[in-house]
């Protein structure tokens, strides 16, 4: 058997120690009538070279990036991830160590964490970071109950229309069953109006949640939308995509009092959609108020620095029921990933990812714009590195005929329940680019369409 | 050997004009960016990230990760973590291109290969459990709690019934109640008895028609089988509630029992545990839950389907769905090795970890039994909680004082001070991974520990890279990044 060590003279070493005379006698507890009495129905077991022939079988049935050109969006990114990323996540080290409970067994862990925590804020400009919860739909959640929690208001959140429809799903799983009100601002125009949004913030909203840029790629005015939540005493929750930050305002300079992404973005691969990271960031003074594992820097008994496992008394382990979340983990490996890929690329790298991703993404609308029965949505609102062309021969016939020519687009909009008629055009299709798309690829795209 | 200089802080590493990563020109015409983006919304200065080459960051995180221990390195006997060995052909196959680079939204005929792998992943969860329909979409345990604690709460509003209790032994981990808390349901925590099981009495007492779920580790926090169960989920199903078995144990019974048998309605697995996800130093994990058919239309969207007479994979949204826990479809990265994993063994080699898991606690028990007594139980599980209270009420040795003084001698302390039902508690999970020879120095080392002097085992460790560190200083005035907030 694979990774076992006892040989059957050990084991029966053992079982005398124990005062037992075989194995299943170890398992008497177990009643019999509770006992399964067949082998599991399961596959036959593989040896390391079949599986490894076998999952790569399963994964030649897939198309990845390798063999295609990849503009495809919506809260995932085909970003470049610097190999430096990978050799520090393949650090067994790192990844098959426990959480940092045992600080003096764990400094590699929470030091790394607590720089994590700190690379966070400078990019965000926010003051205070957790050491990362699931991914970027748990976030806005986590932030709504936040948010009620601090305001004491407990029934009522806003969300803009333009939020990643998924989110808006996990939030509407998570609140609406608690009787909490989730009131969705229409986006007509690829954004909020904040006419629209001052319409629907009353004295009993415990936030406002603002995708920026938003799920359509384009800007909110997320300054203006804060200081209507401000107004009404609500939090404002700012969603912000981790590489825009390159080139945008932080969401900490214009006051949000929550931040969250999802940081797929940072060195983690596409794989599927997960495992990702979600960022979760805000303002001092809420820190006991926050959700998720936090590291803090103190001296040990000699007076040395070192870092440990902070205000554990907000989670789950020591408050139970009373807890700020139940999250038990936090995203450990992936949040090292995006450590090192924020160390990597410094001021200057995360700018020139950002300008690179955007002029690409401008270039990209252009010309895919210029093509006849192809449109630019929502062409008077500024984005930054995604947007929706919508066909005039429907999104199926767009999708196909990119795919053919070998690149792939979206998500389409069709795909996606939307509410409030915030679903601008059911043959829409978002595209992405990052800084790895190039001219050539974008170019050859469009005389395919043309074609 | 140390090298001090690398793992100083990344910030006080960082010099004005250096580069670790660069980026090639534009191959785009380029536009000002205020003109393409009003100037309101752009930044006036960068964002403060450090400034260091490739070689900084490689070092300076290579020496970091020297000051972990890990199970690559440590015998790491982590009770209720199950720190099993991670095999390295998990890494290599969740890397493979067709693997890692698959986008969630590209068109799913290009996804087959996936889905195929996911929908037998969904089966032998299935079959393992023995309850048949499965969701894959929980980030973890806690998140497969939360979930299907909604799919209970939907399934009994479908009926027309209101229920608004969840009740759970004492012994529970602390995700029990507070995941209980986030679904709406009012919390009620249970006595354990004398052997450290389910108080049947207890359970009857607080059963009615408000009980929604009851929540059970079964073999428990404390590493015994709950010899009852059948009992208690017939109770349980009785007042009209059902039954939630927290998996994080399940490495103790596999091929064994199944929670579907003894009476579970719904569960969830740690995927991160069982089938050595791996860790990674607090996670990513991975909770898919399994539950009863008649709660299968409740569960999350979306789950694989398998169209047989086109043998085509599809995602569907079961179709009273509670709806969405998470964007996208699950932690894919750890559960294609909880695939590689189960594939690795098949059905005997399962349950011969099991066999080697419980034969490790109970041999591990056994030969410290006499310094380390152990409270409850006879024969355990795969893990065992013992008591330093004798220790400690002769010479004033603790749990804490013993679990930091084996990190001098290269051992992973045990948990310790939970489950909290067990005064002065050691938690100890050796797991099927680990040798006699590993545990026979393990126990000798602790029977050393105990004849040291019990002042010189409170300033324990020695050895490591700091001393134990002033949690009180830490969580009064919390520094929790390196810059000033600004």
């Amino acid at each position: 058997m694979p990774y076992l060590f006892n040989t059957p003279d050990q084991q029966q070493e053992m079982l005398q120690a124990i005062g037992v005379d075989s194995l299943e006698d170890l398992f008497s507890t177990i009643p019999s009538e509770l006992r399964l009495n067949r082998p599991l129905d399961i596959p036959p077991a593989l040896t390391e070279m079949e599986l490894q022939a076998h999952v790569s079988k399963l994964a030649e049935k897939n198309v990845g990036p390798g063999s295609r050109v990849c503009m495809l969006g919506g809260g995932a990114y085909d970003h470049f991830i610097p190999a430096a990323v990978d050799e520090i996540a393949r650090r067994g080290e790192f990844y098959t160590a426990y959480t940092p409970y045992q600080a003096e067994a764990s400094q590699g862990s929470l030091q790394t964490f607590f720089e994590f925590q700190s690379l966070i804020c400078q990019l965000t400009g926010m003051d205070v970071s957790n050491a990362s919860l699931y991914e970027g739909g748990t976030c806005v959640s986590e932030a709504a109950f936040m948010a009620m929690r601090v305001t004491n208001r407990h029934d009522r959140v806003v969300l803009l229309g333009s939020l990643h429809p998924e989110y808006r799903q996990v939030v509407e799983t998570y609140l609406t069953h608690l009787n909490c009100e989730v009131v969705v601002v229409p986006c007509v125009n690829g954004t909020a109006d904040p006419a629209d949004v001052e319409a629907a913030m009353n004295d009993q909203t415990a936030c406002l949640v603002i995708q920026h840029p938003n799920f359509f790629g384009t800007l909110e005015e997320a300054e203006q939308l804060t200081e209507i939540a401000h107004k009404y005493g609500a939090l404002s929750v700012v969603s912000y995509d981790p590489i825009s930050l390159g080139i945008l305002k932080r969401p900490g300079d214009y006051g949000a009092d929550i931040a969250i992404a999802e940081g797929q973005s940072l060195g983690t691969p596409l794989q599927f959609g997960g495992p990702y990271l979600g960022l979760f960031s805000c303002s001092q003074k809420f820190v006991r108020r926050m959700p998720g594992r936090l590291i803090g820097q103190t001296v040990d008994r000699n007076g040395n620095l070192c870092y440990v496992l902070n205000l554990q008394a907000r989670e789950q382990h020591i408050r139970r029921d009373k807890a700020t979340s139940n999250i038990c983990s936090n995203q450990g490996l992936i949040a090292i990933r995006a450590a090192v890929y924020l160390a990597l690329l410094g001021k200057q790298g995360i700018r020139e990812v950002a300008e690179l991703s955007c002029q690409k993404a401008h270039y990209a609308a252009e010309q895919l714009s210029q093509i006849e029965g192809i449109d630019l949505l929502f062409a008077d609102r500024p984005y930054f590195k995604e947007f929706v062309v919508s066909c005039s021969e429907g999104s199926d016939y767009l999708l196909r005929k990119a795919r053919q020519a070998g690149f792939d687009l979206g998500p389409e909009l069709s795909r996606f329940e939307f509410q409030n008629g915030s679903a601008p055009d059911q043959t829409g299709v978002l595209v992405a680019i990052t800084e790895q798309r190039t001219r050539e690829e974008i170019d050859r795209l469009v005389t395919a369409l043309k074609a | 050997m140390r090298n001090q200089l690398a793992t100083e802080s990344l910030f006080g590493l960082s010099h004005h004009g250096r580069r670790g990563a660069r980026f090639p020109a534009a191959d785009v015409p380029v536009k000002p960016l205020d003109e393409i983006i009003p100037k309101s919304a752009l930044s006036t200065e960068p964002t403060g990230l450090p400034e260091v080459t490739e070689s900084d960051v490689i070092r300076h995180f290579v020496n970091l990760s020297t000051l972990n221990m890990c199970v690559d390195t440590h015998f790491y006997p982590l009770g209720s973590c199950t720190m099993k060995y991670n095999p390295k052909r998990h890494e290599r196959l969740a890397s493979l291109p067709g693997i890692v680079d698959l986008h969630p939204y590209q068109d799913l005929s290009g996804l087959q290969g996936m889905l195929e792998l996911l929908y037998e992943t969904q089966e032998m969860l299935a079959e393992i459990s023995g309850l048949p329909a499965v969701s894959l979409q929980p980030a973890a345990g806690a998140q497969g709690e939360f979930t299907a604690l909604l799919t209970a709460k939907a399934y009994f509003e479908d009926r027309g019934e209101k229920r608004t209790k969840v009740l759970f032994p004492n012994s529970a981990h602390g995700t029990n109640p507070a995941s209980a808390a986030i679904a709406g349901f009012e919390c009620v925590q249970l006595a354990s008895s004398k052997e450290g099981l389910v108080d049947l009495d207890d359970l009857k007492a607080h059963l009615d028609d408000q009980t929604a779920v009851f929540m059970v580790t079964n073999p428990n926090t404390l590493g015994l089988f709950e010899k009852d169960i059948k009992q208690i989920a017939q109770m349980v199903h009785d007042a009209g509630g059902l039954v939630y078995i927290d998996g994080a144990n399940m490495n103790a019974i596999l091929g064994f029992t199944r929670p579907g048998d003894f009476g579970g309605d719904m569960m969830h697995y740690n995927v991160h545990k069982t089938f050595t996800g791996p860790h990674g130093a607090g996670g990513p994990g991975s909770g898919p839950i399994a539950v009863r058919e008649f709660l299968a239309d409740f569960l999350p969207g979306p789950v694989i389907k398998r169209n047989s007479a086109e043998n085509e994979f599809t995602l569907e949204t079961p179709p009273k769905s509670i709806g969405r826990v998470r964007s996208f479809y699950g932690n894919i990265g750890i559960l294609v090795r909880g695939y590689c994993y189960l594939r690795t063994l098949g059905a005997a080699g399962l349950k011969a970890v099991s066999e080697n898991a419980v034969l490790n606690a109970n041999y591990l028990k056994a030969i410290l039994k006499d310094v380390l007594p152990v409270p409850n139980g006879d024969l355990c599980m795969h893990e065992f909680v013992a008591s330093a209270s004798k220790s400690k009420s002769e010479n004033g040795i603790t749990a804490m004082d013993i679990a930091k003084r084996l990190l001098d001698f290269g051992f992973h302390a045990p948990t310790v001070y939970f489950p909290l039902v067990v005064p002065e508690a050691i938690m100890i999970e050796p797991t099927e991974t680990e040798s006699k020879e590993t545990l026979d120095a393990f126990a000798e080392t602790i029977r050393n520990i105990l004849q040291e002097d019990p002042e010189f085992l409170h300033l324990a460790p020695h050895s490591t890279k700091i001393s134990r560190p002033d949690e009180v200083v830490a969580a009064r005035n919390p520094i929790l990044q390196c810059c000033e907030p600004q």
